[in-house]
């Protein structure tokens, strides 16, 4: 252990450590702000939301995606809806419950402080997207409406139809657009970040590369905000858009930040199911389906009736058997493992017998079919596009798939990474969700981070350095950092073998899902740490690049990215190989109670770990923040 | 299936574009269009030749990142679907598809099937939002917004930004684009302060880089969102009152 992991939690009673923080952090006042340069890496709910307030505050701020417009982050995608605890239904909930909730749904390995500082933060949002003409969904009364989602009892998500993320990243673009056109945001599209410069300790700017130029450049800031999103990709087959990556904070472990629980990944229940080797994305279908769909599975094994050929007695709706008082509304991953458990036990179904049914027919006879599409039209449709199955007609078809990632960069209170300077929100940073994360709370996370909390605290970081100009850009660690990036560059194109990048990512993959996927043990875990660096040499041996590194090229940037997703996926295995617990999303199969749920080791192992990079061949080093709950009860947790 | 692709190849911005063909045997009718020019590339890098480049990320038809006129529709044969969302079971065995960018001047070709649409960022930059500063906003169900409105408002706002309209627009207008994002903000309570100015400020840009508007409709027919054309109809009367709209009287109907 030779990092100082202080989380910084402020003192105080949890209800008011936030306001405590914030009376107790310096300000940068209005006139001086200006004379901070702040980089923003990514545009997705947490990089907009952080870039557009940091850019109204009077920062001078660079924001970059490697996107062609901000727009098109990942945030854009996600279906259901975001938490908030306005209580507006009145049906008990509070900023108590939200925290609750959240801190039992992860597992305990969540830290207090930070969710609590959430869950007060939820109601502002909402307030704040409302205001910037998020057109939520409305009772006839004109009031916002809410509908419940998984692991909760409580009505406490917003929603845009089935397009919250798509709506809060648009109402998010446009302010930071807004802010473009007011000269104080800086925008750098289809620019992506390749390294992170440190110099003295401290984070003194970043080195890109654009995507259609190849130009490579440095850039220089009082501080860095990574907002890259998640690395569900080094699945290969994940509801994550294509690009998605985890290259920013690869390259900031590399440089001394610590990384967090890499191991702790969420597995979606209610995703299509695959259909062929050609896949090359797996689509989700909104958990909110769960609120009106039944999932089931024929008792018989091998079943071959279709669907309603199936009388009700010969249908086992597990979830609403083995969990009564939850039902079809258990956490994400209790979900996911009942359906891998039936399907394994070989009652899938579907042509390959890989999924399970959601079934709206019940629904439908209560509700009738036009409150089944308005709450779910488009979805319904999606899924009919891709299958070609009407789901009004036949169940639909479901299997878990991977989803998010709980883990990455290890930050303090204030969202810094271990190296000074440099800030981590959203997805990419190791979180408020522990070790699985309730549905409809990363678009809560994303934008309280980069709204509110990374404001705050930047400005504590930048008022100490009001007499510091930054490093120019002509210090020669940005020299080394470029030349790293263009031989690294060269390497690659240079490398001449026969396979696609693909070929090796969907390899990766493979690996990754069958040995560190929804069950993990230290036979699978030691199997694939074997297998990755095997893969890996073969691939920087073997990868066929065409073109150059001078103009678009796709294949290049998407190798850039594996490359890195190969060094990741074996720090996630040696993760989960050390915790000997299961958590959350994280199952060990030797630690499981005679059930069959999650059994967590709260004696040895209530901690997040924090890796540290020891230089490449070296094994990383394990660092440990321990984990407190003074105001929830360490329990096992029960959705019976 | 098997199946004949002709698809426009060009190197860069500058430099000049063919059609090449290529056999594409042995297509599932589960795959996507987009999971067909992957098995595409895949075997061009094995055989030596550079893959086509085309914009993609989401494939759930939301990101608004894909698109190309496919044999000369814009996005496709299937109504309301982005190509990402386009599967192989609408296509036949035998059948020769023909696969072009997005051909407007306000999209320059970038390579291939890659065109550059940040007009439509500069566009929403000219008054595309509702200005509130973070930490200002009052407690949200404050300002009431009836049912209808709020529906209206939805149709509308979810544009995904493709380029669709203006691809399929025999004067690559941007109308359906822009109308769809001043509907969005101009009907709701809290976009009224600042819509007049919107509107003249977004159409001003609009014009700047589009063609205008001529009533063919094509837009409506190739949105993978189906947004209607009653928003330019509303876009239209929104324009004409804002350039003779005493502002001072803004809080009067
Ligand atoms: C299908 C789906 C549905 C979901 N539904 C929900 C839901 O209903 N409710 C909910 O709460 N959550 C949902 N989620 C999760 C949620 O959408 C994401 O966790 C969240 O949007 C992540 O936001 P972000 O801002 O952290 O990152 P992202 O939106 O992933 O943005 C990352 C940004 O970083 C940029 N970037 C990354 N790397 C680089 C680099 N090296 N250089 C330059 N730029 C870079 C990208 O261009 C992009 O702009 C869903 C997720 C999926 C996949
Ligand atoms: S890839 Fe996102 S809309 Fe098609």
């Amino acid at each position: 252990m030779t990092l100082n992991l202080d989380s910084k939690i402020p003192d105080g009673p949890i209800a008011d450590k936030w306001d405590n923080q914030k009376f107790g952090m310096k300000l940068v006042a209005p006139h001086n702000r200006r004379r901070f340069d702040v980089i923003v890496v990514g545009s997705g709910l947490a990089g907009a939301a952080a870039a557009a307030t940091l850019g109204e505050l009077g920062y001078n701020v660079r924001c970059f995606t490697y996107h062609d417009s901000p727009r098109r982050a990942h945030s854009i995608a996600a279906q259901g809806g975001i938490n908030a605890a306005k209580n507006y239904k009145g049906d008990g909930d509070s900023v108590e419950r939200l925290f609750y909730d959240t801190v039992k749904g992860g597992d305990f390995r969540a830290r207090e402080a930070n969710v609590h500082r959430l869950a007060e933060l939820s109601v502002d949002i909402i307030d704040q997207c409302a205001a910037q003409g998020v057109p939520f969904a409305r009772e006839y009364s004109g009031l916002l409406d809410t509908r419940s989602f998984g692991g909760t009892q409580v009505s406490r998500t917003f929603y845009a139809r089935g397009q919250t993320g798509q709506q809060l990243l648009l109402g998010a673009y446009q302010s930071l657009m807004h802010q473009v056109d007011a000269g104080t945001v800086e925008l750098h599209d289809r620019t992506e970040l390749l390294d992170v410069v440190v110099v003295d300790g401290e984070v003194a700017g970043i080195v890109t590369r654009h995507l259609h130029t190849g130009a490579v450049q440095s850039w220089s800031a009082h501080a860095v905000v990574l907002a890259t999103g998640g690395y569900s990709n080094v699945f290969f087959l994940s509801t994550n858009a294509k690009h998605s990556n985890a290259s920013a904070i690869w390259r900031a472990y590399r440089k001394g930040a610590a990384f967090g629980n890499p191991c702790f990944t969420q597995i979606h229940p209610t995703c299509i199911p695959a259909s062929d080797d050609f896949q090359s994305k797996l689509t989700l279908m909104s958990e909110s389906l769960r609120n009106d769909g039944r999932i089931w599975v024929p008792t018989e094994f091998d079943d071959k009736r279709s669907p309603d050929q199936i009388p009700a007695e010969e249908r086992d709706y597990y979830l609403e058997r083995r969990y009564p008082a939850f039902g079809n509304l258990v956490p994400r991953d209790v979900a996911s493992r009942a359906a891998k458990a039936e399907v394994d036990r070989g009652r899938g179904v579907g042509e390959l017998k890989n999924g399970v049914y959601l079934d709206f027919s019940d629904a439908i006879a209560r509700l009738g079919r036009d409150v089944i599409e308005e709450r779910y039209g488009n979805l319904i449709e999606m899924y009919e596009r891709i299958t070609d199955e009407d789901p009004y007609k036949v169940p639909m078809r479901i299997y878990p798939a991977v989803h998010y990632t709980m883990g990455g960069l290890w930050v303090d209170y204030n969202l810094q990474t271990t190296i000074p300077g440099l800030f981590a929100g959203g997805e990419a940073n190791f979180s408020d969700h522990g070790a699985n994360r309730l549905g409809a709370s990363a678009l809560m996370q994303g934008l309280a981070d980069g709204y509110f909390v990374l404001p705050a605290t930047l400005a504590n970081y930048l008022a100490d350095r009001l007499s510091r100009p930054p490093v120019p850009t002509d210090h020669p660690a940005f020299a080394e950092a470029e030349a790293a990036v263009r031989d690294r560059t060269k390497q690659l194109l240079s490398t001449g073998g026969t396979r696609t990048v693909d070929w090796f990512h969907r390899e990766l993959g493979k690996i990754m899902w069958d040995n560190c996927g929804m069950a993990r043990s230290t036979e699978t875990l030691t199997k694939a740490l074997s297998e990755i660096p095997a893969l890996r040499s073969e691939f920087e041996k073997d990868v066929r690049i065409l073109g150059d590194g001078d103009s678009l090229n796709q294949s290049l940037e998407k190798a850039g990215r594996v490359a890195d997703f190969f060094e990741l996926a074996e720090l996630m295995c040696i993760d989960a190989l050390h915790r000997e617990e299961s958590c959350g999303g994280h199952f060990r199969v030797e630690h499981q109670t005679p059930e069959g749920e999650a059994e967590r080791d709260d004696e040895n192992f209530s901690y997040v770990a924090a890796w540290e990079f020891t230089g490449d061949g070296n094994a990383p080093a394990l660092n440990k923040e321990p984990l407190e709950f003074e105001y929830v009860h360490l329990a096992q947790r029960s959705y019976k | 299936m098997d199946l004949t692709l002709k698809v426009w190849r060009q190197a860069g911005p500058g430099t000049e574009g063919r059609i090449e063909t290529y056999d594409v045997p042995g297509i599932s009718e589960e795959m996507s269009f987009l999971e067909m020019l992957d098995v595409l590339n895949d075997r061009l890098i094995v055989e030596g030749r550079e893959p086509i480049a085309f914009e993609h990320d989401c494939r759930e038809g939301i990101c608004g990142s894909c698109g190309m006129m496919i044999n000369g529709q814009a996005h496709g044969p299937q109504k309301g679907t982005a190509t990402c969302q386009l599967h192989m079971r609408k296509f036949s065995d035998g059948d020769t598809i023909v696969v072009e960018p997005w051909r407007a001047t306000a999209f320059p070709i970038v390579k291939d099937l890659v065109v550059n649409r940040s007009t439509f960022d500069e566009i929403i930059a000219a008054g595309g939002y509702i200005s509130v500063t973070t930490g200002a906003a009052q407690e949200a169900n404050l300002t009431l917004v009836p049912k209808a409105v709020a529906d209206t408002a939805m149709d509308a706002a979810q544009c995904i930004g493709c380029g669709a309209c203006v691809a399929a627009c025999p004067n690559s207008a941007a109308q359906l684009f822009t109308s769809a994002k001043l509907a969005h903000l101009n009907l709701l309570p809290q976009g009224q302060p600042e819509r007049w100015d919107r509107t003249v400020r977004m159409v001003g840009v609009m014009e700047q880089y589009f063609g205008s508007c001529t009533n063919h409709g094509e837009c409506h027919e190739a949105c993978p969102k189906e947004i209607s054309l009653d928003f330019i109809a509303y876009m239209n009367r929104d324009y004409r009152k804002a350039i003779v709209k005493n502002r001072s009287l803004i809080a009067q109907p």
